[in-house]
């Protein structure tokens, strides 16, 4: 269980995240949504590690996530961030390979790789997976560092906006097997999205931030309504039913 | 995998070759005598090439770059300023010229305090451009520079030669007692080295990656900076400056071994710094009959690849 209290950042006088408390329901899928600038990156760094919270902390376990020993810490809990720069070359396979780091210490075992052949299954990248990094389109890209984490094989997966740059099909591919790992192998999946509708048909929870505050968190079906919408966005947006899906129809909305 | 072992082993040939090459070609005056020197000669190349090649290629990889390195940053101005501090104030007849041990010392404890409240400084946050780093480090350089030949004009002339030797990076007149110093400092390099080969694999995925993969980031970046330093200065207080040797190693030993491993990188480095030493000593002493140095030879080769790399690197990010 993740539990994150009161939970502060600040960036000179700005407060980026300010005293934010929620707790992370197991075998869920949790956005974070809310207006750029909001925060929702930054508290998903807090969360996993990646930056340190000035105020405030966050329980894994019971346990700060500070006091967690970095390779037992990796072995919970993974973090995909939006931008992955790297200076070298490595095939597909490799890359994902590197997810098995906190177990395999370099050296892979049998186990290791039958970890690296699932993911790569899962992400569809057996037919590219000695293909160089460098040389990917974005969407296989981002396959291929999502394929990472889930070759770590942690409790919980940590997103930030994975579907920057992908079209439709991709976006959608990867957003169902989000919804697997969470319903076949039961893990807990925290995403930062900036399409609501993403947010609204595949998520089971969602968290909007505004300001750095927490202003909405609860089931899907409660945050995606018009009066919350607009609390959160300033935004008049209609949501329309479809299939059982709630769709936000925010085109032709006025500010 | 299998075509980087054949890359290494024709490498490690090819570097035995010059070492014997070096050691029995054409020994004038008497073996017993020319033979020893010889030997020190290698020795010290060795040394020299493995530190500035790991020291390198561990500092690229912290720093998320290829074309930036210790001596480009400004380390072997840091080390000018040492010796020239030391003469300007204490003279060549104090105990810190003499002792080459406290000379040796003094000139590493300075380089790597110099290393790292400048890289804690840089490198703190991953945001800096490039360019801006490249910059900060010609101009650090630069102004060290200007300080060192201030004080060199005020000098005495006489004391000035004595400076000026030690400033100019020369494999004929190596210190020996030193070389034993530098090579137990080597060695101990590799004993933390190995431990850490597979960490550094892991911290060229760049700092958030490495960090989700149970990686003490910074804490690394710290032992690496100083582990980098420490032998960056060892090599240049052995035979002294050759501020573009590391770049082009280490360049060479990414673009013939294209690997993301360290101990197969490092190792590549290593066998191409021991070729480009030893067998530009050769050709320098048997061929050019020692009308250049090495050192100038190495800085003009590197300067231009140092150019080429940086008209590469823009058009790529363009």
């Amino acid at each position: 269980m993740i539990k994150i209290r009161e939970l502060t950042k600040r960036y000179g006088k700005k407060n980026v995240v300010e005293n934010v408390s929620l707790t992370i329901q197991p075998g869920t899928i949790t956005s974070f949504i809310g207006p750029n600038g909001a925060g929702k990156s930054t508290l998903l760094s807090m969360v996993s590690r990646l930056l340190d919270a000035d105020t405030g902390e966050v329980l894994l376990d019971q346990n700060n996530v500070k006091k967690w020993k970095a390779d037992a810490f990796a072995k919970r809990v993974s973090i995909l961030k939006q931008s992955n720069f790297m200076n070298v070359r490595l095939t597909v396979r490799e890359l994902v390979s590197f997810g098995r780091y906190p177990y395999s210490k370099g050296r892979l075992s049998e186990i290791d790789e039958k970890y690296v052949n699932q993911a790569l299954d899962y992400m569809n990248l057996r037919e590219i997976q000695d293909q160089y990094i460098d040389e990917l389109s974005g969407g296989q890209k981002q396959r291929a560092f999502i394929a990472m984490v889930i070759a770590q094989d942690t409790d919980y997966i940590l997103l930030d906006e994975p579907l920057n740059n992908l079209d439709m099909k991709h976006s959608v591919q990867i957003m169902k097997i989000l919804r697997k790992l969470v319903d076949e192998l039961g893990k807990t999946v925290v995403i930062v999205l900036h399409d609501i509708n993403f947010a609204s048909v595949y998520s089971d929870r969602i968290v909007a931030l505004k300001d750095g505050k927490l202003v909405k968190n609860g089931p899907t079906s409660e945050i995606i309504n018009s009066a919350s919408l607009r609390e959160i966005y300033d935004m008049d947006i209609p949501v329309q039913v479809q299939n059982g899906c709630r769709i936000c129809v925010y085109f032709n909305s006025h500010a | 995998m299998r075509k980087n072992s054949i890359k290494l082993l024709s490498l490690l040939v090819l570097a035995i070759i010059c070492i014997l090459l070096y050691a029995f070609y054409d020994i004038k005056g008497g073996f017993d005598y020319a033979f020893p020197r010889r030997v020190v000669k290698i020795a010290a190349m060795v040394v020299t090439g493995i530190a500035i090649s790991y020291a390198t290629v561990v500092f690229q990889t912290i720093t998320q770059n290829r074309i930036l390195t210790p001596s480009v940053m400004g380390m072997d101005s840091m080390y000018g300023v040492v010796q020239t501090l030391i003469y300007f104030f204490a003279g060549s007849m104090s105990i810190w010229v003499v002792n080459k041990y406290l000379n040796f010392g003094a000139a590493i404890l300075a380089m790597v305090l110099f290393a790292l409240i400048l890289y804690r400084f840089l490198f703190r946050s991953d945001k800096h451009p490039i360019y801006l780093l490249l910059l900060i480090g010609m101009i650090i350089g630069t102004l060290l520079g200007s300080l060192v030949t201030f004080l060199q004009v005020l000098i005495d002339p006489v004391e000035y030669l004595g400076l000026q030797s030690m400033l100019f990076a020369s494999f004929t007149k190596v210190k020996v007692e030193l070389l034993y110093i530098a090579m137990v400092i080597l060695a101990a390099s590799f004993i933390y080295g190995f431990q850490i080969m597979g960490k550094l694999d892991v911290m060229s995925l760049g700092r958030e990656n490495a960090m989700n993969l149970g990686i003490n980031y910074d804490r690394m970046v710290m032992n690496i900076l100083i582990l980098s330093s420490v032998l960056i200065a060892t090599s240049t207080a052995l035979v002294g400056p050759i501020t573009f040797f590391g770049l082009i190693v280490a360049n060479l030993s990414y673009q013939f071994l294209v690997t993301y491993k360290h101990s197969i990188l490092i190792l590549g480095a290593s066998l191409i710094s021991i070729i480009a030493l030893v067998g530009g000593q050769f050709l320098v002493e048997h061929v050019l009959e020692l009308r250049t140095t090495l050192s100038v030879i190495i800085n003009f080769i590197g300067g231009v690849y140092f150019i080429y790399l940086l008209l590469r690197e823009s058009r790529a990010t363009r």
